[in-house]
């Protein structure tokens, strides 16, 4: 009745937008572009590598694609932008191997600088490209349940959101701060505390409800909850779907190391929990597993036998 | 407080433990005056059921009196100095399952959903004294029991029946009716019950007030057989019988209309070469479950006959007689008993008369003599039947 599922895959990152070296790249795009099509013959004669209509034209079109790449890196910047800068200096690369070997020896000494350079801005290029790949991937976490309510009233329990700490295993503290924003605190999972601010993008009632972290979000995180009421009278079903950006360094590990190998497993243990405090009122504690919503997956658990005064204040705290 | 606990297979222990207290609002804690051993427990003794733990309190089945209630249980329902007897699994009141009587399938008790909905597809309830598998909640061997949901779950005894004639509310006789009442009894209807422990008298006596013709109780036991036979049952020994010939005898060749499995995962076999079989797969862990009695009713029901299932089952069988339950129309119905569903009525024809559940208690010990319970009632010793424990 919980069924969880989880994708994960490489992502736009939109703090490519305020990192330096993705827009110093895009710049030298956009100036080597503009060179290249205003005046291609030059740009090949300073290349050393002569100006024949056929220099000419190859500089014309690598023009158009620095222009291209330039746009894509300042426009939408993506990591993909950084990898065409990668591809296209191997072509780069390739012309001016072939330039260096057809060579008549005039400029030679250009054409070897220009192919020292155009190395030198691979290895750049390179760099950025990997670095700004393989660190970041958002994590989908999807789950479902039915509870027995009608859809406005499972609506109307959810977007209290200040009651989403109840149930949710690594939510602390969510606080409504104005019409549509909120502030979010989240704990332990990251090793310390983690606040952001986030936007509710979507409100329908009765129907569906979304939200977003706002810019300065340590984990960007967006989250949506669907009501569709169940055939049959059978109450109504949530679909709740959550995605969490995941920077690289030591965040990102914490964050992926807190999901663990079983990332929706953590979702569905919160729709469970949802389902228990909309139906019971709260969440049901055992001898076993005492501790509410901070319930520890771990085996072997607390036995089956009553706390003693210790063990209850660490779990009623 | 004293408490038996379960410390590793086949040794069971009682011991000191911190009192109950409330955990959740909708708590009570009971003093328990009266509490039982059941087959149940003995699977859990004899290691069969996953996720036990050193130190779990055993026990599901009991009754007292409340001595306390959290803040957040009805008074109306519930009041310190109700005399209470408590179902095994529990329920909830609010989810589909428990709003549609399926107490035992109870969607929001059971802490380690999340486990019990690996191993079985699906969650079940949270039950006392029965495992981690089921929420890991302490059980009533003990002198006092925290009871959850406190307002929804527990029965209360308002008339003056002895301890002994309400106990078995809590799960055995609820279980045995359930038994027969899956088996949808209509006129004329021959019902063979597999199992004469505890539970499968009560399946007997509920076949019987619930109409059948004729009832059959199967065991090796012969004191057991004996306590049926006395009830007016028919009996068959399958330690020197042939079941399946001897139920065409008594039914002129048609087979049992209806069929009871209160035997469970531990059932034995007449064949040696049989029961060696499935003892060697389950003690190398490729079958956990031995299917005897399972196996038989469904080959001895006749054809679109119903085979009622309460003895328990944990994980897997073998050689389950897929072909003749398919080509022959059999229903299997099975099920942890929905004890809420039937502790009202059933303690009606306790009133009535109809049943006395105090015929199957062979043994009275206190608490601290429930490790030799358990012993005595596992190797079927002095004629036992079924221990009450006195806390
Ligand atoms: N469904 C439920 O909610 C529920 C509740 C309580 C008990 N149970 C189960 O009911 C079963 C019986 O409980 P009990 O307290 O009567 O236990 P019990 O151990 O006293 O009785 C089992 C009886 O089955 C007999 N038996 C063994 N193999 C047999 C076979 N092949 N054919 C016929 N009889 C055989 C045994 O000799 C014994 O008398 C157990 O599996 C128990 O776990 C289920
Ligand atoms: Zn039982
Ligand atoms: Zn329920």
């Amino acid at each position: 009745m919980i069924n969880g599922t989880v994708t994960v895959h490489p992502r736009a990152d939109s703090s490519l937008r305020h990192d330096p070296v993705t827009r110093g790249l895009g710049w030298v795009s956009a100036a080597l572009g503009v060179v290249q099509l205003l005046a291609p013959a030059r740009f090949a004669r300073n290349l050393g590598v002569g100006d024949a209509p056929r220099h000419r034209l190859t500089s014309t079109l690598v023009g158009i694609r620095e222009l291209g790449v330039a746009g894509g890196l300042l426009g939408l910047p993506h990591p993909a932008w950084l990898w065409a800068r990668v591809g296209g200096d191997a072509m780069d690369l390739s012309l001016l191997v072939r330039a260096l070997h057809d060579h008549d020896g005039r400029g030679l000494s250009r054409t070897v600088a220009g192919t020292a350079a155009t190395v030198a801005i691979t290895l750049t290029d390179l760099y950025a490209a990997v670095t700004r790949t393989t660190r970041r991937t958002s994590m989908e976490l999807r789950s479902t349940t039915t509870v027995t309510g009608t859809p406005d009233e499972v609506y109307r329990f959810w977007s209290r959101l200040d009651r989403l700490p109840t149930f949710m295993a690594h939510l602390e503290d969510v606080r409504m701060t104005g019409e549509r924003r909120s502030h979010w605190r989240a704990a332990a999972p990251f090793g310390r505390d983690v606040e952001w601010d986030a936007e509710t993008t979507q409100d329908v009632p009765g129907e569906r409800i979304a939200w977003r972290s706002l810019d300065g979000a340590d984990v960007p995180n967006s989250g949506e909850v669907r009501f569709v009421p169940a055939p049959g009278g059978r109450g109504t079903e949530l679909h709740v779907t959550l995605t969490y950006d995941l920077p690289g360094g030591a965040v990102g590990k914490a964050v992926t190391k807190y999901f663990g190998e079983e990332p929706a497993q953590q979702l569905d243990d919160d729709l469970r929990r949802f389902k228990q405090v909309f139906e019971v009122g709260e969440v049901v504690r055992s001898d076993g597993a005492p501790h509410g919503k901070r319930a520890r997956k771990e085996f072997p658990q607390h036995p089956a036998r009553p706390l003693d005064d210790d063990e209850r204040k660490e779990v009623l705290a | 407080m004293k408490a038996n606990c379960w410390i590793s297979p086949n040794t069971v222990e009682v011991t000191d433990v911190p009192d109950p207290t409330i955990l959740n609002s909708r708590d009570a804690i009971v003093r328990i005056s009266s509490t039982a051993i059941c087959g149940s427990d003995l699977h859990l003794l004899d290691g069969y059921v996953p996720t036990m733990q050193k130190g779990d309190v055993l026990g599901h089945e009991f009754m007292g009196e409340v001595v306390e209630v959290g803040p957040g249980v009805d008074r109306d329902k519930l009041r310190v100095g109700d005399r209470v007897v408590v179902p095994f699994p529990i329920g909830c009141g609010a989810c589909s399952a428990c709003r549609n009587e399926l107490w035992s399938c109870c969607e929001n008790t059971n802490p380690n959903a999340g486990v019990a909905e690996k191993m079985f597809g699906h969650p079940v309830a949270g039950i006392y004294g029965y495992s981690h598998l089921t929420g890991g909640f302490a059980g009533g061997q003990a002198e006092y029991a925290r009871v959850v949901l406190a307002d929804v779950n527990p029965l209360k005894i308002e008339s003056d029946l002895t301890d002994e004639q309400v106990l078995f509310l809590s799960d055995i006789l609820p279980t045995g009716y359930m038994g027969a009442d899956m088996c949808e009894i209509t006129d004329g209807d021959v019902v063979a019950v597999w199992g004469a422990g505890p539970v499968g008298q009560f399946a007997m006596d509920s076949a019987r007030v619930l109409g059948a013709a004729m009832v059959i109780a199967i065991d090796d036991v012969p004191y057991r057989l004996e306590m049926a036979a006395s009830q007016g049952y028919r009996t068959i020994d399958f330690s020197d019988t042939d079941v399946r010939s001897a139920l065409l005898e008594l039914t002129g060749g048609r087979g049992p209309d209806k069929c009871i499995d209160a035997v469970g995962l531990e059932a034995t076999h007449g064949a040696a070469h049989v029961e060696l079989y499935d003892r060697v797969k389950q003690a190398v862990r490729s079958e956990t479950d031995r299917p005897h009695a399972l196996r038989q009713a469904i080959t001895s029901c006749r054809s679109g006959g119903i085979v009622s299932v309460i003895g328990v089952y944990g994980g897997f069988v073998d050689k389950f007689p897929a072909g003749s339950w398919m080509n022959r129309s059999v229903t299997l119905k099975t099920g942890q008993c929905h004890v809420q569903r039937y502790m009202r009525p059933l303690l009606e024809r306790i009133e009535a008369g109809q049943l006395d559940p105090t015929r199957v208690i062979t043994h009275r010990l206190p608490l601290v003599e429930a490790p030799r319970g358990y012993d005595i009632f596992k190797h079927k010793q002095d004629r036992c039947e079924k221990v009450v424990l006195k806390p």
